[in-house]
């Protein structure tokens, strides 16, 4: 077992067992915590595989922004000291079938794909080098496009505060 | 090729221990000499009035909306930056429009009063 085969499972066993923490948390607070650790033994199993780029975006978008948008909502819809908190095993039979059609499918998908498989582990040079230049020189037109997609964003965002700020004295009310 | 990342699994070693140590250390050789005031929840402060676990103000989704923006803008940033010195001023001039448009976007929010703490 080389240091690359330690390195992947030490990754997937994070990643495997903090995403089964997820699903089997009775407490949704708990379930959201251990998703910061499925998200970053997945940032570690993209490094691994020479995606850095992907990785350190991994690590700043998931782990940084995206786990904090989710505990804020978790903490803005449900009462924590209440029992709505928890979550239940209802509709059981449902669940279970729905399951093995999804795993059926994933399972089959892995079978029947012819997988390129690589010789060893993947180059070290970094990918960020890479992208970076074909960013700013052949894919020009998509990076600038972005920059607006992420201007509709905040415009978006700009219009659900301002409409917060309307609604504020019934929401003073609310309270 | 796992070579270049021993110094940050190193720098992840060294903050897990550090971090257990200093905390348990603390707690072995620190004089313990409770009373009613050290142990109030804020010492010198002011007294909770209700639970902490209280649903947070919406406001604060909008903070962490935003910032998931500029975090991406961030990640944008990131593959230029590396490759700084060989795209020389046009790729300056390139990432300065990308930088301008999300400039608008800031400026914009400004003038609504969005980042206003009402």
């Amino acid at each position: 077992m080389s240091l690359f085969d330690i390195a992947f499972y030490f990754f997937a066993l994070i990643t495997v067992a903090s995403a089964a923490l997820v699903v089997f948390s009775r407490n949704i607070i708990y379930s959201a915590f251990a998703l910061l650790f499925t998200f970053f033994g997945v940032a570690g199993l993209y490094a691994l595989l020479g995606a850095d780029f992907v990785a350190v975006a991994q690590l700043l978008i998931y782990v940084g922004g995206i786990l904090v948008l989710l505990l804020f909502g978790v903490m803005l819809t449900t009462k924590l000291v209440s029992v709505d908190m928890k979550t239940g095993t209802l509709q059981a039979l449902p669940a279970t079938l729905l399951f093995a059609a999804v795993a059926g499918a994933l399972s089959g998908v892995y079978i029947i794909t012819d997988w390129n498989v690589l010789a060893g582990a993947p180059d070290a040079a970094t990918t960020a080098v890479t992208i970076g230049d074909m960013f700013l020189t052949t894919w020009l037109l998509p990076f600038e496009i972005a920059s607006v997609v992420l201007l509709v964003a905040l415009v978006g965002a700009a219009m659900i505060a301002r409409r917060d700020a309307r609604s504020k004295p019934t929401q003073q009310a609310a309270l | 090729m796992l070579e270049q990342y021993i110094p940050i699994g190193f720098m992840f070693i060294v903050a897990i221990i550090f971090g257990i140590v200093m905390s348990k250390l603390s707690e072995w050789l620190g004089p313990k000499n409770p009373n009613d005031v050290k142990l109030s929840t804020y010492e010198s402060g002011m007294e909770p009035v209700l639970s902490a676990r209280e649903r947070v103000s919406v406001k604060y989704y909008m903070v962490a909306m935003l910032f998931i923006l500029f975090d991406i803008e961030v990640v944008f940033l990131y593959p230029w930056a590396v490759n700084f010195r060989s795209l020389g001023l046009f790729g300056f001039v390139e990432m300065l429009v990308f930088t301008v448009v999300l400039m608008l976007g800031y400026i914009y929010l400004l003038k609504k009063g969005a980042l206003k703490w009402q």
